[in-house]
């Protein structure tokens, strides 16, 4: 088990360098810069400009002293928070959005699987097409509607809790938030739930266990559910990615001071470093997500078990 | 376990009027339209009908195990005890624990993520309060009692780590764990190797003598039901035909419908070839690897040998029977001969040496080279008309056919195997199991081929359509002097059709010679073996 990890975590490495080296051309080819303002700076100031960022050498030496320092850990100066380096930036915003994202994932996770779970026991009945459209509305609504909804029937008319910010991180800021950033992914893992399971439950050894009079907690929960995870399980690597985009409107609208508004900055500025840490941030999520959901498919399933 | 001496309880199971309904988008289908049955103690009662009658059904809805679109209703009482419209706290008193059952697919009726020890101990904890630590002891006697070797390592084991007779093994044992009154088997060897069915049938009778457990068998296979079982029921279409005792059944049967169940065990034989009639394909020291195990970057040089070193003569308008058990690598033989797959040794079709032909070399032959699978219903595309199906040789063999040419060569096709032109528009989901045989039989005819090697092309239907099968593959083979391969496992069917028989285990051969020899005389062990499990049982 050890060895599997190690070994994924080493596979990890030319993945990320490959992501590294695409995202670092293709920033370089979309036209403008980061000193391309309104107004445009006078030639000589854009020339030192280009010379301390050393964006005057050619593109290769930039990419190969990108790498360099990368693998020092040193991801360089953001070009418009001009006193910030990418590390301090990320370090600053990332605990406030990993708070708010492992909130969302629970959130989607658990209710998403429950109310999956619910809609294939009653298959075909009200409840389930209740479940279901509303798991339709929740991917087909953008969180940029939800956002502001919730925010001004449970903030403003209501006044049960605050409109945005931060506060003191208390729960009562991070519930409309963690709410508009989890629905979605709650929408999705209930429809995978729900295939899942009304297939699981059609399975001949539900049948035998139906048939050896094992109580229906017995049928449902140890022998249909956990077969009917496996799909689920596979799902979560693309959702904490899509968290961590998602949190970029989500913390825009109820401004919380974390890392998503620099996806959106950091492109529109062409502000490159700023694109490759995020870049690289996605990247490192999704591969330890993907390790974390074959862990948990080796504990679920017996058969794809790694020594 | 004899009966109560109260007396309202002689029978265990007691069923009147039972009727089974499936409410469909075409409309309610009644699969079991009100039968009566009793199963009186320590007895064997066997449910004989083929495929649709309703036998497995009636037990589904007598334990609750119907689909959610399926509906019981009647009566059926365990020891007086009314089941049907019995709360599911109240069924689940009975099921498992008085009454249990074992079912057809052993490769799917156990959950393959937990250890057949946790499964088998699952029944006691749930209706006799052991925790899984005391149930142990139980399960552990429990694989002993059903032959497991070596019970103590494999109570850890997971499904997929055994074999279909050890799972059905283990299904028995889970079975037994609460020592019920009536067991309920559903075909449980139909899935089976022969040598593997007579060993699971002779675990079950041994048990049931020492349990004195009731037994409901539920089978198509007549062959079990003589060997095994004291009472007969025969289903057709939802109801009952006839019933009695198993003297009655095979030697007086009154009803038209079980005479022709007991007559349709294949019958006849094939008289051999000419001396003179021409070898048309050859296969010298046929060998097959398959490459096992190995990474996703780094092949493994691990190898199985599937078929190791055999030889085959096929003369124009024989038969050769290909027999052995699943893993003896009867199927990967044929696709050998065909060289449809990398083997080495030498080949001949007809004068020409193939042996070194690639896929294009051998493409203008495949026309005379035909393959007709086992599966009816997995060999045929369903998003193809039966036309489109059937004429597709055509379009590539014969690529000079005008469209209305090829439509002609179609309806001639489907009336030679038997069936309405008209089938042609339809899509095989339309036909049942024999007819989508023929279809694929067709497919296989329209291109006149001289040799066709059929792959189990009965293993899949019910014994009188096997019949039928059989006859129209006779039929053909005298009208355009054909040459076939028959692989199978069932040695009725073998015995049936061809004139030299092979007998294969792990790749190679056992033993061949003409069909009479083989069958009358065999020499090999093995052989004897296989010929005791098919034949003792009827």
């Amino acid at each position: 088990m050890f060895q599997f990890v190690l070994r994924r975590l080493a596979s990890a490495v030319p993945t990320l360098f490959i992501v590294v080296t695409i995202s670092f051309f293709l920033m370089r080819f979309a036209p403008g810069g980061p000193f391309n303002l309104e107004r445009p700076l006078p030639p000589a100031t854009m020339e030192n400009l280009m010379r301390a960022y050393h964006l005057d050498q050619p593109l290769w030496n930039q990419y190969l002293q990108y790498l360099k320092n990368a693998l020092t850990g040193d991801f360089g100066p953001s070009y418009i928070y001009k006193d910030n380096t990418i590390a301090e930036l990320i370090g600053k915003g990332l605990p406030y959005s990993v708070q708010l994202g492992s909130y969302a994932l629970l959130l989607a996770l658990i209710g998403g699987v429950l109310v999956g779970t619910l809609a294939a026991l009653r298959q075909n009945s009200f409840l389930d097409f209740l479940v279901m459209s509303v798991a339709t509305t929740g991917v087909t609504v953008p969180n940029f509607v939800v956002g502001p909804v919730l925010t001004l029937i449970f903030a403003l008319m209501l006044s049960w809790v605050p409109a945005g910010g931060w506060g003191d991180g208390s729960l009562k800021f991070l519930i409309l938030p963690v709410i508009t950033l989890a629905l979605p992914q709650l929408a999705v893992f209930a429809r995978l739930t729900r295939g899942s399971m009304i297939e699981a439950l059609h399975a001949d050894h539900i049948r035998t266990a139906r048939a050896y009079g094992l109580p229906q907690r017995a049928v449902v929960i140890t022998h249909a559910m956990r077969g009917a995870l496996l799909p689920v399980v596979s799902y979560l690597a693309p959702c904490a990615a899509a968290l961590l985009t998602g949190s970029a409107v989500v913390e825009s609208i109820f401004t919380i001071p974390g890392v998503g508004r620099y996806f959106v900055l950091g492109a529109i500025n062409r502000d490159y470093t700023l694109v490759m840490g995020t870049v690289v941030l996605v990247a490192i999520f999704v591969i330890v997500f993907n390790l974390v959901v074959d862990i948990l498919y080796g504990l679920l399933d017996p058969r794809v078990r790694h020594d | 376990m004899t009966a109560d001496a109260t007396g309202t309880t002689e029978t265990v199971l007691s069923v009147r009027g039972l009727k089974v309904d499936f409410t469909t988008p075409d409309g309610d289908v009644n699969a079991v339209k009100g039968i009566d049955l009793d199963v009186k103690p320590g007895e064997t009662l066997a449910v004989v009908g083929e495929s649709g009658s309703g036998k497995s059904q009636t037990m589904m809805g007598i334990m609750g195990l119907l689909a959610n679109n399926g509906r019981v209703t009647g009566s059926a009482k365990y020891r007086g005890k009314e089941l049907i419209g019995l709360p599911l706290k109240g069924l689940n008193e009975v099921r498992g624990v008085k009454i249990t059952m074992i079912f057809q697919e052993p490769m799917t009726s156990l959950d393959p993520l937990y250890t057949i020890g946790r499964q088998i101990a699952e029944p006691l904890v749930h209706h006799k309060g052991m925790t899984f630590k005391q149930a142990r002891v139980r399960v552990l006697e429990l694989l002993k009692l059903v032959g497991i070797p070596e019970p103590e390592r494999r109570i850890n084991s997971y499904p997929h780590e055994m074999s279909g007779g050890q799972r059905q093994r283990v299904m028995i044992a889970m079975a037994l764990a609460n020592e019920p009154d009536l067991l309920i088997a559903d075909e449980p060897t139909t899935a089976l190797d022969v040598t593997i069915q007579a060993q699971i049938l002779d675990l079950l009778r041994s048990l049931q003598q020492r349990f004195g457990m009731a037994v409901v068998l539920i089978t198509h296979d007549l062959g079990i039901v003589k060997h095994f079982a004291d009472r007969v029921v025969v289903m057709r279409r939802g109801e009952v035909v006839e019933k009695g005792t198993i003297k009655e059944i095979f030697e007086e049967p009154k009803e038209d419908y079980t005479k022709m169940l007991l007559a349709s065990e294949p019958s006849g034989s094939k008289e051999p070839p000419a001396d003179t009639a021409p070898i048309i394909l050859e296969g010298r020291n046929v060998a097959v690897d398959f490459a096992i195990g190995g990474g996703f970057f780094f092949g493994s040089d691990k190898v199985f040998r599937a078929v190791d070193g055999v030889s085959v003569r096929l003369k124009r308008g024989q038969t050769i029977g290909i027999v052995g058990e699943s893993g003896s690598g009867k199927s990967t033989l044929g696709r050998a001969l065909l060289r449809l797959l990398p083997s080495t040794g030498h080949y001949h079709f007809g004068d020409k040496n193939i042996s070194d032909f690639d896929r294009a070399a051998m493409r203008p032959l495949r026309k005379e080279l035909q393959l007709v699978f086992q599966d009816p219903y997995g060999s045929l595309s369903p998003r193809q008309t039966v036309g489109e199906i059937i004429t597709e040789g055509l379009r590539i063999h014969e690529p000079q056919l005008s469209r209305a040419d090829r439509d002609k060569r179609a309806v001639a096709a489907l009336k030679e195997v038997g069936l309405d032109p008209a089938a042609r528009n339809r899509y095989p989901h339309e036909f049942s199991g024999g007819q989508r045989q023929r279809i694929a039989i067709a497919r296989a005819m329209i291109l006149k081929p001289k040799v066709v090697i059929l792959d189990e092309p009965t293993s899949a239907l019910d014994r009188s359509v096997q019949g039928q099968v059989i006859d129209l593959l006779r039929d053909l083979q005298e009208k355009h002097d054909l040459s076939y391969i028959f692989i199978s496992h069932d040695l009725a069917v073998i015995k049936a059709m061809a004139d030299y028989v092979i007998v294969m285990k792990n790749g190679k051969i056992v033993e061949e010679g003409p069909t009479e020899d083989i069958f009358e005389q065999p020499h090999q062990t093995y052989t004897k073996t296989l010929m005791a499990a098919a034949f003792d049982l009827e």
